[in-house]
């Protein structure tokens, strides 16, 4: 299944203003202790590691554990002087990957 | 006093719902005379439940959410249920099936385009199969004829596309049509409502028109509105179908839960959307 994953900023943004990015992504985080009925575990299948980088400059990064919810939310605020290219990074278990941009627009 | 106390253990269960009334040893002549005020008090509030069922839909199962659950909904780039929305909008222009086509050839560049106020008319009547079919099964069979998509292949594919058709709708008034033929499976849906069902012998008024706004447990009990759905509940941790909220009350009156595209699904669906009409469509909601 494609990776679905929603990355939003504001239209328009002051320089040197304050601003927030959120990011959503579709994944299960399964923690890896659940039964599968049949005497088993279900997996771990959990997102690791977040990072976020503006025109290649990492601005912000998180580790995520077992016990975050399914399609998890991660906003965090961010100074911005100067238009660019945000680029996010989801990995998890299974060599889960995804990378996703966003135009930051300063005016 | 003692006398009081029995008349409350006798009709109330462990929850406060009110038993069936019995006839047999407990109904003696001790309990008569409050036995009598309790039926004039049930029909009081059986009258008043018809005044604001005639008047209004009542309170949107959105206004009794927490404020955190309303930002979360309101607001799309928190709405975790607008990943199966952008999903359904991706997929609406990709070609499928063993015929090729995608949903765009036909209906519009964009859900939103030509099929606006379309999920809030449903469930409607098909007249291919001759039954009510709600939003999910009309799509399902678009795709089957049209595409030659086999579903339940793909269940997330046709859940995402919902959300996206439910989501070109959003704001308008819940308008399910008048038709005739639609009339003997609401008055069958509504003897479903009604109808105690379970274990617990609850029927779907009990909570949802009789005691709307209290506590089931720690649990606000909801209106049970139809058009916030598909929803995504965070108990579920992803979007779900009405049916599927369906199930879960069902199972939790320990009954058998109705199968999906059941005759008393499909009556219920029915009886539901006619009892709300004049809602406003949430899809996608966010519920607990």
């Amino acid at each position: 299944m494609t990776v679905r994953a929603l990355i939003t900023v504001p239209p328009a943004i002051r320089p040197g203003e304050v601003i927030e990015i959120r990011t959503l992504i579709a994944h299960p985080m399964e923690a890896g202790h659940r039964s599968d009925g049949q005497g088993g575990v279900v997996p771990r299948r959990i997102l690791r590691r977040f990072t976020c980088r503006l025109d290649g400059q990492p601005v912000f990064s998180a580790e995520l554990h077992a016990a975050v919810a399914a399609n998890p939310l991660i906003a965090f605020p961010l100074r911005v002087q100067a238009s660019g290219t945000l680029e996010c990074r989801w990995e998890g278990d299974d060599g889960f990957a995804h990378t996703q941009t966003a135009a930051l627009r300063v005016a | 006093m003692r006398g009081r106390r029995s008349t409350a253990l006798e009709h109330e269960g462990a929850m406060g719902m009110p038993r069936r009334p019995r006839s047999g040893p407990l109904n003696g002549p001790l309990h008569g005379p409050l036995n009598g005020l309790l039926k004039r008090l049930m029909a009081l509030a059986g009258l008043l439940s018809v005044v604001s069922a005639a008047t209004a839909a009542g309170p949107s199962a959105f206004s009794m959410m927490s404020p955190q659950l309303q930002a979360m909904q309101r607001d799309d780039s928190l709405n975790p249920g607008m990943l199966w929305v952008l999903d359904g909008q991706a997929r609406w222009s990709r070609a499928e099936g063993a015929v090729g086509k995608a949903c765009a050839d036909c209906h519009g560049t964009t859900p939103a385009e030509r099929l606006r106020g379309v999920a809030a008319a449903y469930p409607a009547w098909d007249a291919a199969s001759g039954q009510p079919v709600n939003l999910g099964e009309r799509i399902a069979a678009c795709r089957s004829r049209h595409q030659g998509v086999r579903e339940p292949s793909a269940p997330d594919a046709l859940l995402a596309l919902e959300a996206a058709v439910a989501h070109a709708s959003r704001g308008l008034p819940m308008a399910p049509p008048d038709d005739t033929r639609l009339q003997p499976w609401r008055a069958r849906g509504q003897a479903l409502w009604q109808q105690r069902i379970g274990q617990l012998d609850l029927s779907c008024a009990q909570c949802h028109d009789e005691r709307v706004g209290r506590r089931l447990g720690g649990s606000l009990i909801p209106p049970g509105h139809a058009a916030g759905y598909p929803t995504y509940r965070l108990e579920w941790q992803a979007l779900g179908s009405l049916q599927r909220r369906i199930r879960n009350c069902n199972t939790g009156v320990r009954a058998e839960p109705w199968l999906p595209g059941s005759d008393e699904m499909r009556a219920l669906e029915v009886y539901m959307a006619w009892r709300e009409r004049g809602l406003p469509v949430e899809a996608p909601a966010v519920r607990p």
